[in-house]
């Protein structure tokens, strides 16, 4: 028994189909728990008052966002190594959710910036560096959208994620050194004592995990669409030739 | 690699066209600006070292599809990938020559309209140094998305949107450099980093291009 069985798309289906449901109702809970707790049962801020629960869906949907990522880039190494066209179909179904991701995570932090900092937008080096990584999700969208033959598609997206990487983590620390930050510092982190006050955390954690599961569900079914996708159109083939 | 390096060169000389075209296109942009924000000298000697690093990035971007586009269309790229020359020193010739006919001119021609800007008199200097150092990796990174977008028909707007987030981090230092060196500031730190992403995306692009290119011609 090795993960690499799931390569197949038969035994990927199968066990994917079992699992999806389960995830959903899990996900969903977590979610609606979360917000809920998050928006009317804790205390507002004494600084930001009741725009702080923003944080319920901005930080999850960024983590999200940037952690699509690097799934994809994932994905897209054991494509290019072990060709499983499972992983390459993966890749792309998450990039889908990811800039969607992305998308939350600028839009909710702008109504944050509104209030807080007085504008909707800043050219600041957390807001900047996200700006291009939605960029970078849109390029690897269309150059899928733009090739028709699926085997050259996904080879030349991995190969745009693997060189993408470099460059969005370049762009990272160069917009750093360009501009100097109004965006606070991170709000998680694993190696800090305590991260914000427990009233706060419970409820963020929960959301979290939501929108990890809600993410793992939707690349899912995006993989499994995109396998019958192509199931669909080999049998087209197959009759018409 | 030398003969390939001269037929490219040769070819974009005689024809014409795509090297005078970005050129005239730089000079666009330079001149529309002032009509977008306002004759004022002061605003725009301020934003002028941008503004030609702007320009010049969107000049380059503009020629970018020529490089692979002709000799794809007329099969001799499929003769090139044939014949004993790796991919790598394909790509690597072509980006030469990229960089040749359009980043060259571009760096020249650069200080030419800073004149229209009202670059300050110590700008000069500067956005050549900066261009010079930094288009260099704009034609490297480009050849590295000509060879994505080689096969796609009307694949131009897509190769814009695919070059213009790699495009991020030289324009940044570059333009960085220029604007401090203009101001009489520290310039070290942008002129290090500039001068590193030329020298590592000249170093290893060219493998993730000749990888594309592969996949383009199977």
């Amino acid at each position: 028994m090795s993960v690499w069985q799931y390569a197949n798309p038969v035994k990927f289906l199968h066990l994917s189909g079992k699992i999806v449901p389960t995830l959903a109702v899990i996900s969903t809970v977590c979610l609606v728990a979360g917000l809920f707790w998050g928006f009317f049962l804790t205390p507002d801020d004494y600084k930001q008052g009741s725009t702080v629960k923003i944080i319920y869906i901005h930080v999850p949907s960024a983590l999200v966002a940037i952690n699509a990522w690097f799934m994809m880039l994932v994905a897209s190494l054991i494509w290019l190594i072990r060709r499983h066209h499972v992983s390459a179909l993966a890749s792309k179904a998450a990039a889908h959710v990811g800039v969607v991701m992305t998308m939350i995570a600028l839009v909710t932090g702008a109504f944050w910036g509104q209030p807080m900092w007085g504008t909707w937008w800043a050219w600041d080096p957390r807001l900047t560096s996200f700006l291009i990584l939605f960029l970078f999700y849109l390029g690897y969208i269309a150059l899928w959208a733009a090739l028709d033959n699926p085997d050259t598609a996904a080879d030349l997206t991995s190969v745009l994620c693997i060189v993408g990487t470099v460059f969005a983590v370049l762009s990272r620390y160069a917009v750093n050194f360009w501009n100097q930050g109004l965006h606070q510092g991170a709000t998680l982190s694993l190696d800090k004592e305590e991260n914000i006050s427990d009233v706060f955390y419970f409820p963020l954690l929960l959301a979290i995990a939501g929108f990890v599961l809600l993410f793992i569900v939707l690349t899912l079914v995006g993989t499994r669409a995109e396998i019958r996708q192509r199931r669909a159109a080999a049998l087209l083939a197959r009759t018409k030739g | 690699m030398i003969a390939l390096l001269l037929r490219d060169l040769r070819l974009a000389f005689r024809a014409g066209g795509g090297f005078g075209l970005s050129l005239a296109f730089f000079l666009i942009v330079v001149v529309l600006v002032p009509f977008g924000v306002g004759p004022e000298m002061a605003l725009l000697s301020r934003i002028a070292p941008g503004i030609l690093w702007v320009g010049a990035l969107l000049a380059c971007l503009l020629s970018l599809d020529r490089i692979f586009a002709l000799d794809f269309e007329d099969g001799s790229l499929d003769l090139l990938a044939t014949s004993p020359l790796p991919t790598e020193g394909i790509v690597t010739v072509k980006a030469i020559a990229h960089w040749i006919t359009t980043g060259l001119p571009l760096v020249m021609i650069a200080p030419v309209l800073g004149v229209l800007l009202g670059l300050p008199q110590q700008g000069y200097y500067w956005i050549i140094l900066s261009l010079a150092l930094g288009t260099p990796a704009l034609s490297v990174i480009g050849t590295f998305g000509a060879a994505l977008t080689v096969g796609i028909k009307r694949g131009g707007l897509l190769l814009s949107l695919l070059v213009l987030p790699l495009y991020v981090p030289t324009l940044i230092y570059g333009a960085e450099l220029a604007r401090r060196g203009t101001l009489g500031m520290d310039t070290i730190t942008p002129m290090l980093m500039l001068a590193g992403i030329t020298c590592a995306v000249t170093a290893l692009l060219p493998f993730a291009s000749a990888a594309v290119l592969r996949i383009n011609l199977r």
